[in-house]
């Protein structure tokens, strides 16, 4: 097992980054013309990354499933980004966001990356700002905060409830301004399926053209991976239908370690199943728990109507549990909470699995206009779905997958393990541990691609040895091509009876069940032996008709099956080897007497990064150790 | 809960070189509870499992604001409800009813499969002006420009566009005024927008005609369909930047 090397600059970590930045080696604008870069995925990371790349003089390509980068994902988060920019005046510093973020991670981060973090989050906000994002703002002119997801302070910039909308827009308004500058080409509709390396380096790609199906190959010095998270290994989550781990599972086993599989986030607050037919789940935003109470019947199997039940009758099991952040608890908290309470028999709604979020109180203390001000849009949306009336009957909401905290391992260039290959967004691993906090994720994607990699790829393109330009008729290319085609062939050729959502919902089943908010070593054990099972039975019987020479819905949901099914047996792995609990991950055999996530530092403070071999023996796990020089581990406490 | 039986009538082609047409089908036992696309996916199961080909159709998010799916239902682009067809529930059709599906359909947005159009045009209308020059890292303090809350606020109301077209597809000239319009007025509500405000209105308009859009005659066909509200006013206000432009620049 080699220890990995995180590449992590000596002294100080306030002023490292600047440091850093210092010592890297600047490329002269006519050479940079002469570097082209391949950046997959236009979310927050990805469209943030290619602008400011051909901003700085390269030539870029970019990349994406949807018909137009304004699409991804990053589209839909909408409760807000933090900055430390302290304009409210409360207290809240670059130190303050990164000591909060390394907590909320439960002590599993790398801190030089989170300082980093905080402190280019400053420039975030000056950026979109200046693209016209158009923040909430106070009369006098100047831009407001929230608080959010329980932080102390302040810090939270929002655009309505849109918030990852207006900001991806900034970021596609910076790309698309490229494209008609002629310094960005794009490549919609392109589904990447694998990584080609020449001398160990990552010098290109092969997509699949969604809508010929032709297999193309393009060629790069760099190439950036910024193709968002795998939550939807559960089949039900908050995430979009097309989001998947492909792109980063194909690079891992080219070679690009993975990170933290199992430190996955289940979002407390989503609308609970209601059957079958069910393809995503959706989330209300956290900023309700700010004024909605969460409760349950006290008596199990209660089948009154909400409102019939009184007041004495009823366990607000949160504020009981946690005094002092009661209703505001993290996510990570709230989730398992939600789960006790359903398991012991409590939960409500037709299935049993779900809790009230009531608004009863608020509405008396700010009337009816006062909460649909705040929240108006989020109780339309829950009416639309539910087709119930949130003003009248508690909202029912249950937890649900919406974040991967895992993914590929990177160094603190965001450099992974293969050379020239970097990660960005939710695709890496880097920044929030065991947990991220509300807020964050828009942060970290925006961070890393317009002030992080830009520089970082610079340095790595000036300072190492490429060997000359790659062209696509390079033999690697030539493998990588066909190794595509005999997979597509493949799936096509099986014909057998079940659809791949089928085995998707079906790998979702176990992988919620066994390695979802709570889990233990006989239920991982039996995932770890199950999902091998549906595998086999996956490639003997999926039905894709069609041909892969067109748009083909099918054969696309089976290609990305198929990654998500080896994920799922390593998600579980990692889960078992990780013999502690810690923020989202939470192994019942590791509990405080308050019931807490109850880490073992001394055993577990690092990261495990698996090394993928061949189909015939399971992955490696390497370690990378993780200091706290700056922020003491402690017990988290929300008491 | 209470199930449906559908028939459905649904636009299959080929690819954008091949002629559709409508074929029909039969979807029993659908749950009130699914949204319109859930529906859709229950179909394709269907179809899948006895080893015929699904029906291509565009989703991502399912909740609204991506802009990706977009079906014209019984004649209306989105359905019968003001919001996005993946926002659109069983619960507002009845049992027995036939459904007709199509693709939107207008010049510019080339169908390429079944119900899957090409919008690339859209991208093509913001490349040509839809941006704030600003490089990364060359942006001022955020305070320091102020923007009075009402200016942000209308600003917010055009740029809440998320794309999806349904405003080309009602319209009967297939023009693509009320997502060009709101883009602009977007930008011309923030002081971030105004050193660039014309050349923007007049690249970005010229790049729309030149896509095959047509003109915006008032039907106001856009604003009834349109899933974000996005009122028909940011036409005029496109047009008088137009305008502006033109006795600005020369
Ligand atoms: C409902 C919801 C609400 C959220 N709210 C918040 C919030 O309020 N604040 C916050 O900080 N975070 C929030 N998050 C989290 C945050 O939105 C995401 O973590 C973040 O936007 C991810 O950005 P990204 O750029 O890494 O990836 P994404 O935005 O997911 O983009 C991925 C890109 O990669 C492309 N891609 C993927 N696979 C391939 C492939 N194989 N080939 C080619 N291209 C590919 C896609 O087309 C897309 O362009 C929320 C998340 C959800 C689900
Ligand atoms: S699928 Fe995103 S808006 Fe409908």
């Amino acid at each position: 097992m080699t220890v990995l090397d995180s590449a992590v600059p000596g002294g100080d970590i306030s002023g490292m980054w600047d440091r850093h930045r210092f010592d890297m080696k600047l490329v002269n604008p006519a050479n940079k013309r002469r570097f082209e870069l391949i950046v997959v995925g236009t979310g927050l990371a990805g469209a943030s990354a290619a602008a400011t790349c051909a901003e700085l003089g390269y030539k870029v390509k970019s990349f994406c499933l949807q018909d137009s980068p304004r699409r991804a994902h990053s589209i839909a988060a909408q409760g807000g980004i933090n900055a430390a920019t302290n304009y409210a005046n409360d207290g809240d510093s670059v130190h303050r966001l990164f000591y909060d973020t390394v907590k909320g991670g439960d002590y599993r981060s790398r801190e030089a990356n989170v300082h980093r973090l905080a402190e280019v989050s400053v420039n975030i906000i000056d950026q979109a700002a200046a693209q016209g994002v158009p923040f909430a703002r106070e009369y006098g002119g100047s831009l407001t905060t929230r608080s959010f997801g329980g932080a102390q302070v302040s810090r939270t910039f929002y655009a309505r409830g849109q918030t990852g909308q207006q900001l991806l827009l900034g970021a596609y308004s910076a790309l698309m301004r490229q494209v008609g500058a002629g310094s960005v080409d794009l490549y919609p509709r392109r589904e990447m399926l694998d990584l080609v390396l020449v001398n160990g380096q990552a010098r290109g790609i092969i997509v699949r053209n969604l809508v010929t199906g032709e297999i193309e190959r393009h060629a790069a010095d760099a190439v950036l991976l910024c193709t968002g998270g795998y939550g939807r290994i559960f089949y039900l989550s908050t995430n979009a239908v097309n989001c998947n781990v492909t792109a980063a599972w194909r690079a891992h086993k080219r070679g690009a370690f993975f990170a933290n599989p199992c430190y996955t986030q289940i979002h407390p607050t989503c609308i609970p199943v209601s059957g079958e037919h069910q393809s995503k789940l959706t989330l209300m935003s956290e900023s309700l728990r700010n004024d909605g109470r969460v409760w349950v019947p006290k008596k199990q199997g209660d089948t009154r109507k909400p409102n019939d039940i009184p007041e004495g009758e009823r366990d607000y099991y949160l504020e009981r549990r946690y005094p002092a952040f009661g209703n505001l608890v993290p996510r990570d908290v709230a989730s398992r909470a939600a789960k006790k309470a359903c398991d012991e028999g409590n939960g409500v709604g037709a299935t049993g699995l779900a809790v009230y979020l009531d608004f009863r109180d608020a509405i008396k203390r700010l009337g009816k206009a006062g909460v649909a001000e705040k929240y108006g849009n989020l109780f339309d949306m829950y009416a639309r779905i539910t087709a119930e009336n949130p003003y009248e009957t508690p909202m029912r909401i249950y937890p649900a997958s919406h974040y991967a905290m895992g993914g590929l391992w990177v160094d603190y260039n965001l450099m992974t393990t293969i050379p020239g290959l970097f990660a960005l967004g939710e695709a890496n691993f880097s920044d929030h541990g065991a947990n991220r906090l509300g807020a964050s994720a828009l942060m970290q994607g925006l961070a890393d691609g317009y002030f992080v990699a830009p520089y970082t790829v610079g340095n790595y393109l000036w300072g190492t040895d490429l060997g000359g330009k790659v062209t696509t008729d390079h033999d690697a290319f030539a493998e990588a091509e066909n190794a595509a085609k005999e997979k597509t062939a493949k799936l096509l050729a099986i014909k057998g009876k079940r659809s791949a959502l089928d085995f998707h919902r079906q790998l979702g089943k176990v992988v919620w069940n066994k390695s979802g908010m709570a889990r233990n070593e006989a239920g991982l054990k039996e995932a770890i032996e199950e999902i091998p099972k549906i595998r086999e039975e996956f490639w003997e019987n999926v039905s894709v008709p069609g041909s892969g020479d067109t748009l083909n819905q099918g054969l696309v949901e089976a290609s990305r099956l198929a990654d998500f099914l080896e994920l799922g047996e390593l998600l579980a792995r990692d889960a078992l080897n990780r013999d502690e609990s810690c923020g989202a991950h939470f192994r019942e055999e590791h509990v405080t007497e308050d019931g807490e996530a109850k880490r073992d530092d001394a055993n577990f403070s690092y990261a495990a990064a698996w090394e993928w071999h061949d189909e015939s023996k399971p992955q490696t796990l390497h370690k990378e150790p993780l200091e706290f020089k700056y922020v003491k581990q402690t017990q988290r406490s929300y008491k | 809960m209470s199930e449906l039986n559908l028939k459905l009538r649904i636009w299959r082609q080929k690819d954008s070189n091949s002629p559709g047409g409508l074929v029909d089908y039969t979807l029993n036992g659908v749950s009130t509870h699914s949204s319109f696309l859930e529906m859709l996916d229950q179909l394709n199961r269907q179809l899948i499992d006895a080893g015929e080909e699904g029906i291509e159709f565009d989703s991502d998010c399912r909740e609204g604001i991506c802009g990706m799916c977009g079906l014209v239902i019984n004649g209306v682009a989105h359905g019968p409800v003001n919001t996005t067809t993946c926002q659109l529930h069983m619960r507002e059709f009845v049992d027995g009813e036939t459904l007709t599906i199509e693709p939107w359909r207008a010049g510019p947005f080339p169908v390429l499969k079944d119900l899957v159009v090409d919008r690339g045009s859209f991208d093509r209308i913001i490349a040509a002006g839809g941006y704030v020059s600003v490089a990364t890292g060359a942006a001022p303090d955020a305070n320091a420009i102020p923007v009075p809350k009402d200016k942000a606020s209308e600003a917010m109301d055009s740029a809440a566009c998320i794309g999806c077209g349904a405003c080309v597809a009602a319209c009967p000239n297939a023009s693509a005024s009320l997502f060009t319009g709101a883009k602009i007025a977007h930008l011309a509500a923030l002081p971030q927008g105004e050193p660039e405000r014309g050349r923007r209105a007049a690249n970005m308009v010229n790049k729309m005609d030149e896509e095959g859009f047509g003109n915006c005659s008032n039907h106001g066909e856009c604003e009834a369909v349109c899933p974000k509200e996005i009122p028909i006013s940011v036409i005029a206000k496109m047009k008088r930047e137009w305008l502006r432009s033109i006795f600005t620049s020369t």
